[in-house]
């Protein structure tokens, strides 16, 4: 049900890019206004949500750990999976953003012989992994339409990508790569059940729509090309305040671009958030020194307490005729 | 880190802001036409209707795509015949007709191909006579 409503809601757009590609004030609207909307709504957004979660009270550690702690000097800890300073916590982020460190850790279930037998599962790390790490390139490489004089070493990047030279012009590895990674993530939240049973909309959503993008971009280089001098004239009319309203840019120009601008918009609000929040997490970002700092949770209320020397000031007397043993004389 | 918590906050969103607004100010605001492609060849001059193999629109969207085919049925199959859609015939080569009009290469394909940033690999193997390669 999820899954075809976003099938709906994708289909929905490419007829409204359709629609928007035939009407010369329609194209008005998303080649001038909408790219500044978009990119305003983008930015707000996400500083919005990133201001809203500093803004929870993280009182305590919370030692979601994979190591031993710093302790006694004899006893060898793990200084970046259970991280007592700061670059410990770098390096344990650098690895949670660089490399998903904690989808390495994924484990599956089985239940054999009626007990529940745990075993590594790599396949969601190694797809996520392909999945961003060509996401990232492909972003970068869009560069080219954004910067004149290119910028070197986007140029670089694009040549390395298509070094193999298959066809004219060249396949990108990286396109390649991120399908695959979009076509197992996509299959694993249809054919496991479990998984099935927790994906919802915004889940299905943000695949359609990225796999969306990937394909009309694929059509547009490799089988019905689109005019790439207009459209990087377009795109640099974005970038100095001046946009034009692009002549004979194919449809499938107009579908890309509506996807692209719904993701950007959609983008604050969906899950796709966890690239800010990834920054965020307190089980990854917190150095685990508990033992050796003491946390306050700053809205306890004033307690008031009674301390045991102040205890003993008051019954000092009392207790010596009772014949309890005190502390001071 | 929890004392400068909103310090670090503060300094990840301004690398982020960076980042996403990169290209309004690696240009510096300038800017920057679109290239000039100068059709000033012999060739060309002498033609009394300026037309290229197909209509430009076509040409400029799909050249690749054609000397993509021109190439693999001229080398593989031995075809090396083409009808334009308007009747006339060019031999499919790329030295020896695309470049015998087009023979400001720096100044029509390249100029183009720089501002896209494509950068096709054939002629370091298909020379141009004449051409000095840098
Ligand atoms: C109107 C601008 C323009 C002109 C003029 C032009 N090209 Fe291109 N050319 C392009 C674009 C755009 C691409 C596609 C680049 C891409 O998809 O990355 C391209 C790609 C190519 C490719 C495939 C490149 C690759 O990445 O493998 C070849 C070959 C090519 N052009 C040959 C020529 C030749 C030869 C000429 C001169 C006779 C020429 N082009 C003139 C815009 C132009
Ligand atoms: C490795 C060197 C090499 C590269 C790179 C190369 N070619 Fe060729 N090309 C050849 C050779 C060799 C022939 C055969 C010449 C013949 O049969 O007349 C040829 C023939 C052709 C022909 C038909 C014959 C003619 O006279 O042009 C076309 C068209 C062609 N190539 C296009 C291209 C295009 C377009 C590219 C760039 C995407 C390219 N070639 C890159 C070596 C190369
Ligand atoms: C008979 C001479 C001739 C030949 C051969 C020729 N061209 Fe052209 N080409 C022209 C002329 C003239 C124009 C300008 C047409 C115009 O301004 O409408 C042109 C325009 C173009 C354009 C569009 C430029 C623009 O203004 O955006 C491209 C791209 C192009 N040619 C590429 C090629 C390629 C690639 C080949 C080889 C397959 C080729 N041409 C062969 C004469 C030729």
């Amino acid at each position: 049900m999820n899954l075809l409503i976003s099938i709906i809601v994708v289909s929905g757009l490419v007829l409204l890019a359709a629609g928007i590609a035939a009407s010369h004030t329609a194209s008005y609207a998303l080649t001038v206004v909408a790219p500044y909307l978009v990119f305003v709504v983008f930015l707000g957004g996400f500083i919005y949500r990133i201001v809203k979660w500093a803004k929870s009270p993280v009182p305590f550690r919370i030692p979601t750990t994979c190591g031993q702690e710093k302790t006694l000097p004899w006893i060898k800890n793990n200084p970046v999976e259970n991280p007592s300073g700061f670059w410990g916590v770098f390096g344990r982020m650098a690895q949670e953003i660089f490399l998903f460190r904690s989808l390495f850790r994924n484990t599956e279930v089985k239940i054999i012989d009626g007990r529940p037998i745990y075993g590594s599962a790599k396949w969601l790390w190694f797809f996520g992994l392909l999945f961003h790490g060509s996401l990232l390139i492909i972003i970068l490489r869009h560069l080219r339409f954004f910067t004149e004089p290119i910028i070197p070493c986007v140029n670089a990047l694009s040549a390395v990508d298509g070094f193999l030279e298959i066809g004219v012009p060249a396949l990108y590895l990286s396109d390649v790569a991120l399908l695959a990674g979009l076509t197992f993530l996509f299959l694993r939240r249809v054919i496991i059940p479990q998984v099935r049973y927790i994906s919802l909309f915004t889940d299905y959503f943000s695949l359609l729509l990225i796999c969306g993008i990937a394909v009309t971009g694929l059509l547009m280089r490799h089988f019905f090309p689109a005019d790439l001098n207009e459209i990087k004239t377009l795109a640099m009319s974005w970038i100095i305040f001046s946009p034009v309203v692009p002549q004979n840019i194919s449809v499938v120009f107009y579908i890309h671009l509506c996807f692209v601008f719904t993701l950007m918009a959609w983008f604050p609000f969906s899950k796709l958030m966890h690239m800010g929040g990834v920054f965020m997490s307190p089980t990854r970002n917190l150095a685990n020194n508990s033992r050796m700092l003491r946390h306050i949770n700053p809205w306890n209320a004033p307690v008031k307490v009674h301390t045991y020397e102040e205890y003993e000031d008051e019954f000092r007397d009392k207790m010596k005729t009772a014949c309890l043993p005190v502390e001071k004389e | 880190m929890k004392k400068n918590k909103w310090g670090m906050i503060a300094l990840g969103l301004v690398i982020f802001l960076i980042m996403v607004t990169f290209p309004f100010w690696y240009g510096k605001g300038s800017k920057t036409p679109p290239p000039v492609l100068s059709l000033d060849t012999p060739v060309i001059h002498e033609m009394k209707e300026k037309r290229c193999v197909e209509d430009t629109s076509f040409m400029r969207a799909n050249h690749m795509k054609m000397l993509n085919a021109w190439r693999d049925e001229a080398v593989r199959e031995g075809h090396r015949q083409y009808t334009a859609k308007d009747g006339r015939t060019y031999e499919k080569s790329l030295s020896g007709t695309c470049i015998q009009c087009h023979s400001n290469r720096e100044q029509f394909c390249t100029r183009c191909h720089d501002y896209v940033g494509a950068k096709p690999t054939c002629f370091n193997c298909h020379v141009v006579p004449g051409e000095v390669n840098k």
